[in-house]
């Protein structure tokens, strides 16, 4: 039976109608946000004025006092830090664990399989507390190798998860060729599996980036140094000071601290949305 | 013999990162808040065993009991508007042909953006002063006074849905479009011949066969919901008044910012039990699939 695309009919202009709606929805904060960040500081504080246009010219001011008077750019240059590093750790580990769960047989296996789904669906909320204690006793409080320790908790998870349905795509005779010829099984997996795999790892990669990227509790809780802090947490806390908030440069600030994982996804989209429907469509 | 054995020599090698990185980093720190959550410990100052103090403590407190609540309608509210939005964005991105890449992107951009600067959007749109619903509601004759979306009970609780539906709905809408895609073409077509009407094909093809995938979504979404964090801490902090308090943002504030570790640890494994329970039903969803295959 052949795999159709379910009930799909050619749209009429009424489809495009109904989901402008939804396209509005999903974009207008966005829009709104570059606005803000354009706008004078005269222009944004007039009550009269009409908040989803420019009308008295657009200024940088924003961005410039963002990249100049504030710890932005040491933000920007942390969370790309401990994002890259988090992201080889993550992806390796996950790499091994995935290859073994989906082709290698030996006691335990199974267990780890269901241990590695469990983690998978932890989220962050449940076990902040205690990390940040195991963080401090490890002399890793207010550093970024706190976040390094603590991101893979998620991502490892995440990563085997997702590359075990790769792995178990790719047949197994050509791993049984390479075997033969005298490769051990990480030779084969190296020269093997990795290029036939390598959507998955893009894809392992590419989500691995994004939530450490976009982590904020953990990097609220283990790092409290204004120079230390990442991208999520500097913008959202750094940026208000008392009662005062400086609108401007905080839509700024998400605009250029959202800027790479826009350019990934603009690169990436595909890769985007097989991750995302492969765990729930393959199970 | 020999190729068992040095097959099994290289599982333990593979796994053993990802093992240590369990055991060591989620299995010992949720034991650990376990022992937090039955003794009475500060920052700083371990403390005595007290059985399940915290927990009837916590039973009996206004605030704990609030959040609760709060938890479960914001869980329940954001969910099901997600699911029946998310399934209705979804037929729509079927019919979608042209500019189908474009669209598809614009739909999914609020769940790759970090939650916590996007959030910072909602917020300057919530703002009591400069709100450009308020002044959008005045321009149109609608308003003669501010909303104070932020500071009403109800209102606030609103706003912080709305934000958890505008970056949960790309999840669920790809994740059902996925399920619809792969519903055989035949299906509809000998729907079709038996005289089946688009309502009788929707509900007698579409919707059982979408049914597993829009489970698991509903059931992933509900953890990753009630577990919520960021919007909440972002945009009201958990006022006012307590009224939109979360487990984690109260975990947050008396754990980390009053130094309660216990009663911190306490409220997050509140979350536990759900985590159980829906990995219980994932678990069985994904065997039963297998067993189809």
């Amino acid at each position: 039976m052949s795999k159709g695309a379910g009930g799909r009919r050619r749209g009429g202009a009424w489809a495009y109608v109904a989901i402008a709606p939804f396209v509005l929805f999903a974009l207008f904060p966005f829009y709104y946000m570059i606005v803000t960040s354009l706008k004078g500081d005269p222009e944004l504080y007039n009550l009269d004025a009409i908040p989803y246009w420019i009308s008295e010219g657009a200024t940088l001011r924003h961005y410039a006092f963002l990249l100049t008077e504030t710890l932005f750019p040491r933000w920007f240059a942390n969370t790309l830090f401990v994002s890259a590093l988090t992201v080889v750790v993550s992806v390796i580990v996950g790499i091994l664990a995935a290859y073994a769960v989906a082709r290698l047989r030996f006691r335990g296996v199974a267990t780890f399989g269901v241990g590695i789904f469990i983690t998978y669906l932890v989220p962050p909320a449940l076990l902040f507390i205690p990390l940040a204690i195991i963080v401090t006793q490890l002399g890793l409080s207010d550093t970024p190798w706190a976040l390094i320790l603590t991101y893979p908790t998620f991502l490892v998870p995440f990563n085997t998860w997702l590359l075990m349905g790769y792995f178990r795509t790719i047949p197994r005779e050509i791993e049984e060729c390479a075997l033969i010829d005298g490769c051990n099984r990480l030779q084969t997996l190296l020269r093997v599996v990795l290029p036939v795999a390598l959507p998955g790892i893009v894809c392992a990669i590419l989500f691995s980036f994004t939530f450490a990227w976009n982590e904020f509790l953990y990097s609220l809780v283990f790092v409290s140094s204004g120079v230390k802090k990442t991208i999520t947490v500097g913008v959202t806390s750094e940026l208000i000071r008392g009662d005062i908030y400086f609108w401007g440069s905080l839509m700024a600030g998400g605009i250029i601290g959202a800027v790479p994982i826009v350019v990934a996804y603009v690169f990436f989209l595909d890769y985007y949305v097989s991750g995302l429907t492969g765990g729930a469509v393959k199970g | 013999m020999r190729a068992l054995s040095s097959e099994a020599a290289a599982g333990y090698g593979f796994i053993a990162p990802a093992a240590v990185l369990i055991v060591g980093l989620i299995g010992f720190p949720f034991g650990l808040a376990l022992w937090f959550s039955v003794t009475e410990t500060w920052v700083g100052r371990p403390g005595p065993f007290v059985g399940l103090a915290n927990f009837v403590r916590l039973a009996g407190n206004g605030t704990f009991q609030l959040t609760l609540v709060n938890s479960l309608l914001y869980t329940i509210g954001a969910v099901a508007l997600k699911a029946v939005l998310g399934f209705i964005l979804a037929l729509l991105l079927l019919r979608i042909t042209r500019f189908e890449k474009l669209i598809r992107g614009a739909i999914l951009l609020p769940f790759v953006i970090p939650t916590a600067l996007s959030t910072l959007a909602w917020w300057w749109m919530f703002e009591p002063t400069y709100s450009v619903l308020n002044w959008t509601g005045r321009a149109l004759g609608l308003l003669t006074s501010d909303v104070p979306w932020l500071s009403d009970p109800t209102l606030a609780r609103s706003a912080i849905i709305v934000v958890n539906v505008w970056r949960g709905l790309p999840f669920f809408a790809i994740t059902i479009l996925a399920g619809l895609v792969a519903i055989p073409q035949e299906y509809y077509e000998a729907a079709e011949t038996d005289g089946a009407g688009a309502w009788q094909r929707f509900r007698n093809v579409t919707l059982p066969l979408v049914k597993p995938v829009l489970g698991i979504v509903v059931l992933f979404s509900t953890i990753l919901t009630m577990a919520d964090f960021n919007i909440v801490y972002l945009m009201t902090r958990g006022g006012p008044m307590n009224s939109t308090h979360l487990f984690s943002t109260l975990a947050h504030q008396s754990g980390m910012t009053s130094g309660r570790l216990s009663e911190g640890a306490a409220i997050s494994l509140f979350l536990f039990p759900l985590l159980v329970l829906i990995v219980i039903v994932q678990l069985r969803l994904v065997r039963r699939q297998t067993a189809y295959e």
